[in-house]
């Protein structure tokens, strides 16, 4: 369905007079997912990993420059195309409430996604209805304003807005943060039911748990590179991940070896390094100064030099 | 909002205009009577030299002018509280006849402006803001950093100058042609004679508007909620002009209606450019020629007008916006 190789996204800014300076979010970004499947994008926090969702859709600010091979069912995804594409065959799930606008009843908003994704006028009424029930949602929320609603309905709503056009690659972005664990597990098991009914779900999250609880595989993501793809079986224990990274953040879940804070990598790999390369046990000279290429190994891919 | 809490609201509201009209009735009596215009010499004019200082007491004795401050403002405060505004001096009519009748001429011409500035303004704002950094956002812009600059008085006579003198399609002043009566007067020809003061009122009050509805636009533009909108599949001109519109429309209603108080002074400066009868002209006349009780009652007059205008701004915000307006939260 989605196939992202060697993704970089970087923005150029204007700094002190005309100065002309770019910054790099992400680097270097691998991932494939196929309908049916979830696949989660895991990160620390202000990553980058929401600029993925938002380049796939083709809705990044002006100055953002993206290069690298992004295929949609087989096919490139052109600016024209993701224009023509998004809200209708990719839908976008955001992050918070403040996505929704605080003037207009959420029925009249889940039905502009609805006419948006190519459902005709007359059958929107039907299609929102339907939305609402699927998502346990009162038929009375239809007419409710954003700010009536709790955190884990307008999650709800969110969801029902991004898969009322029946969109098949939805992006989830960051669906957890601030849920209580309740809401949590209600918003996870709604992805994981599209992913069943033939969908392919892209979950970006910094929450590793969650992720482990819903996806099929996983891309470690962190310093913008892909570091580690790995099935969601391989995390039941420590000896199959492949990354160094990958099991530091293994062994910091409780319920593991519990060892403690992973530590935060750089943003962007120093010297054109691994990201990990300061704190990894492993590292060395290579690590510091050369990016390793991403490898097979064991039905995984891994971006280290000692794997 | 249940009836209590309307009644409240309401009756709150005219408490306040209660005493603000107290409190600016007190202030402009304190001024007026330190006033350097004598109120016997602007009355009998040229004429001044023709009476005697007997007959000067008379008249002085006759309005009151002999009375201490005090005692004068204590009897025209009661007399107000009464309806009562007293009798212009320059006009020899009831104060409240005299303003009916001005306010009536300055009406339409402010009508006009207000709606015309409004709609005008807030279309150019929408568009400079959908189409920001453009060769339009610049344009509008350009144009209403300069308009916001440029004293009403100036417009006027730039204007003036080009439709009355230069190309001659407009009257040069009055709210109908000399020597008719506001009664015989069609309505073309009042028309024609608002046109130019109408015109001048508008265009500078594009300004404030304008700028500030772009600002709101640009910001809608860049919330959350468009970059939502945009991922379902929406354009840019789709997001401002079917999704923010209303957000952008509530406090552009607001600041259009609280902005009635800039409009009755643009109008005082247009009128007399214009030599318009209207409250605004009968406003500069009240003063320089000591007419008291005018004076005193246009400025309650327009403290009630502004007061007005922001109250309904209020309400407006009230009924529009569901955040303010007392619905509650939704059972899941």
């Amino acid at each position: 369905m989605l196939e992202i190789n060697d993704l970089s996204i970087s923005f150029s800014s204007y700094s002190f007079g005309l100065r002309k300076t770019e910054t790099c979010a992400i680097r270097s970004l691998d991932l494939t997912i196929t309908p049916g499947q979830i696949m989660a994008v895991v990160g620390q926090s202000g990553g980058g990993k929401s600029l993925l969702a938002h380049a796939l859709l083709g809705i990044l600010p002006r100055n953002a420059r993206v290069t690298g091979g992004m295929l949609f069912k087989g096919e490139p995804l052109t600016i024209k195309r993701q224009a023509a594409l998004r809200g209708r065959q990719i839908a976008l799930i955001p992050q918070s409430m403040t996505y929704l606008n605080p003037l207009v009843r959420v029925g009249n908003q889940v039905a502009q996604a609805a006419r948006l994704g190519g459902v005709p006028g007359r059958e929107s009424k039907g299609a929102v209805s339907r939305a609402f029930t699927r998502y346990r949602l009162n038929q009375k929320v239809i007419s409710c304003f954003p700010f009536q609603l709790s955190g884990g309905m307008a999650r709800r709503v969110l969801t029902a807005t991004a898969t009322v056009g029946g969109a098949e690659l939805i992006l989830a972005d960051e669906p957890t943060s601030g849920l209580d664990p309740a809401s949590s597990g209600e918003t996870l098991a709604h992805l994981r039911e599209l992913a069943d009914s033939g969908k392919a779900v892209l979950l970006i999250t910094h929450d590793i748990e969650a992720a482990l609880k819903v996806a099929d595989s996983l891309t470690v993501f962190c310093g913008g590179v892909t570091l580690e793809v790995a099935a969601a079986g391989d995390f039941s224990s420590h000896g199959v991940l492949r990354h160094p990274y990958t099991r530091a953040l293994w062994g910091a879940l409780p319920g593991n070896d519990f060892v403690g804070a992973v530590p935060a990598a750089m943003t962007i790999a120093k010297n054109g390094g691994c990201p990990f390369s300061c704190d990894c046990p492993k590292s060395d000279t290579v690590c510091n100064d050369m990016m390793p290429e991403l490898k097979r190994l064991y039905n995984g891919l891994v971006r280290c030099h000692y794997a | 909002m249940n009836k209590g809490t309307v009644v409240r609201y309401l009756f709150g509201k005219f408490a306040r205009l209660l005493v603000l009209i107290a409190a600016v009735a007190t202030l402009s009596f304190v001024l007026v009577s330190y006033s350097p215009i004598d109120p016997v010499d602007a009355y009998v004019g040229a004429a001044v030299l023709k009476i005697s200082p007997e007959q000067r007491a008379v008249i002085a004795q006759r309005w009151g002018l002999d009375r201490p401050p005090v005692e004068r403002y204590l009897k025209w405060a009661g007399h107000l509280a009464r309806g009562d505004f007293g009798i212009s001096t320059i006009f020899n009519q009831p104060v409240l006849a005299v303003i009916g009748s001005r306010f009536v001429t300055s009406f339409w011409l402010m009508a006009l402006a207000w709606s015309i500035s409004g709609l005008l303004g807030f279309g150019l704002g929408l568009t400079a803001g959908a189409m920001e950094d453009s060769l339009v956002d610049r344009g509008i812009r350009f144009y209403a950093y300069t308009m916001a600059s440029t004293p009403t008085f100036w417009m006027g006579m730039v204007m003036l100058m080009f439709f009355s003198i230069y190309l001659g399609w407009t009257p040069v002043g009055g709210a109908w042609p000399l020597g008719l009566s506001g009664a015989q007067a069609t309505l073309g020809q009042r028309l024609h004679h608002l046109l130019l003061p109408a015109a001048t009122l508008s265009l500078i009050g594009v300004a404030q508007i304008a700028l500030h509805t772009r600002e709101k636009t640009i910001e809608a533009v860049r919330s959350d909620y468009a970059l939502f909108a945009r991922a379902q599949g929406e354009s840019t001109l789709g997001i401002v002009f079917q999704r923010a519109v209303r957000n952008v429309a509530l406090p552009a209603v607001t600041l259009q209606f609280a902005s009635l108080g800039e409009l009755f002074g643009g109008a005082v400066l247009a009128e007399q450019v214009f030599a318009y009868p209207g409250l605004g002209r009968a406003t500069v006349e009240a003063g320089i020629r000591g007419d008291v009780p005018l004076l005193l009652g246009i400025v309650l007059f327009s403290t009630f007008f502004v007061f007005t205008g922001n109250t309904l701004a209020d309400i407006i915000y009230r009924l529009v916006d569901p955040r303010i307006s007392g619905i509650r939260r939704a059972e899941s």
